[in-house]
């Protein structure tokens, strides 16, 4: 027995093409919590931030034929993060916001900033958001600067920026727990 | 000590990233061989990455989000397929009785390949990777797949390779290698699974299954039995 083609329903091939995206993002979705709980640093906050990322995901996914699944998943991810950090603001971020820096701002003078946000900044967690995010994405994720700048939307001068700060903000603190009587 | 020197920190900085070319990383090595306080940075650095791996906790996904991208079950039908195991000629039909042991797909299995096959034959044959080169092809499955599918060059016996793309049949990710016979377009659906062997015909196409290595190999082409089958053959056979 025959039944007519015309009988595949629509939902069937719809529930196809999601299984196949379902399967492009699966091995990436490590990395793409990973990320979201540095980012929230909190793991409820992460599980939803998450959870938007992969439904904005598998929504966008018809036209995702090529490229590279991860950096794609993990910009999505970030804006999720993002929108959802400026959702709750949280009140500590605004004393430790690497942006409010004048450009004209020497290197020397922002290094020194650096140092000075780094006497309270004794972990990774206690970063500027934005240095968190690209030191996270270079030293874990292994990803190179023109993917961070992907991921991040930033140009890669500011990607460069960021991860020296951060590194220098860890570092100082190191050496002023490592001196401290 | 001084500070580094500003024009070179954030080189200092690529350089430990892999980003600097060799020109510019032989620059930076021979200015760090005369600045002590670059060459604290650059100490300084390597010390923090070290710490950074050794000490950064990673976090695996929890199991919920993990639901979110697992295998949806098929949806029920109403009516199922049922499929006879037909064969064009009395001859075929007896030289594939002596190679297989002759049993119907699985249904909703068969609907799977053939729906997932038609979808690609649409204009401009899904294909994720295109290439007639098995070296380009197999190491793009990498980190796609929990698997890594075997690829062989049948160009020789006038099978060539077309490309690979990623599908999903029977409720797990598969890899699908592309082969074309003159006008004819062969997709061959692998992912590992039990050993089972078939061959079905409907609507004109043909399909195939045999066990190799621990994968189960599916091929769907609209190319005649005898044919698919000696593709079957020699992907299964050739080194």
């Amino acid at each position: 027995m025959w039944l007519p083609w015309s009988s595949k329903t629509r939902s069937d091939q719809d529930a196809s093409a999601r299984a196949r995206s379902s399967a492009l993002l699966l091995p990436h979705l490590d990395a793409a919590y990973n990320l979201a709980r540095w980012l929230m640093r909190d793991p409820i906050q992460a599980q939803d931030v998450v959870q938007d990322a992969l439904v904005r995901a598998l929504a966008g996914m018809d036209g995702f034929r090529d490229g590279d699944a991860k950096s794609w998943l993990l910009r999505i991810v970030r804006n999720a993060a993002y929108d959802a950090h400026s959702a709750s603001k949280r009140r500590n971020e605004t004393l430790l916001d690497a942006e409010i820096i004048d450009p004209a701002d020497n290197a020397e003078a922002l290094h020194s900033r650096s140092e000075d946000l780094a006497f309270a900044a004794e972990t990774l967690d206690d970063l500027p958001m934005e240095w968190r995010e690209a030191l996270i994405l270079r030293e874990v994720e292994g990803l190179s600067y023109r993917d961070i700048a992907e991921v991040t939307q930033a140009p890669i001068g500011t990607v460069m920026s960021r991860l020296s700060r951060a590194r220098q903000a860890l570092i100082h603190a190191r050496h002023v727990r490592d001196n401290a009587p | 000590m001084n500070a580094p020197c500003p024009e070179w920190r954030l080189l200092i900085n690529a350089d430990l990233d892999g980003e600097l070319d060799a020109g510019r990383a032989a620059d930076l090595a021979a200015h760090i061989s005369t600045c002590a306080a670059c060459s604290a940075l650059q100490r300084d650095l390597l010390a923090l990455r070290a710490h950074l791996a050794a000490d950064l906790p990673t976090h695996p996904a929890p199991a919920a989000l993990r639901q979110m991208l697992a295998p949806q079950p098929m949806p029920a039908r109403a009516l199922p397929w049922r499929l006879p195991t037909a064969f064009a000629s009395g001859a075929i039909a007896a030289s594939l009785a002596l190679m297989l042991w002759i049993q119907p797909v699985p249904a909703a299995l068969s609907d799977q390949l053939l729906e997932s096959h038609l979808r690609a034959l649409q204009p401009g044959h899904l294909i994720d990777v295109a290439s007639s080169d098995q070296h380009n092809v197999k190491p793009w499955f990498d980190g796609k797949l929990d698997f890594a599918p075997p690829v062989k060059d049948l160009s020789a016996a006038g099978f060539a390779l077309a490309g690979g793309r990623l599908d999903y049949i029977g409720g797990r990710p598969v890899a699908v290698l592309i082969y074309r016979r003159q006008l004819h377009v062969i997709d061959l659906y692998i992912r590992p699974g039990p050993d089972s062997t078939a061959a079905s015909a409907f609507r004109g196409y043909n399909l195939i299954a045999w066990p190799q290595d621990g994968f189960t190999c599916m091929a769907i082409s609209d190319l005649n039995a005898a044919e698919l089958q000696q593709f079957g053959d020699l992907f299964r056979d050739s080194p």
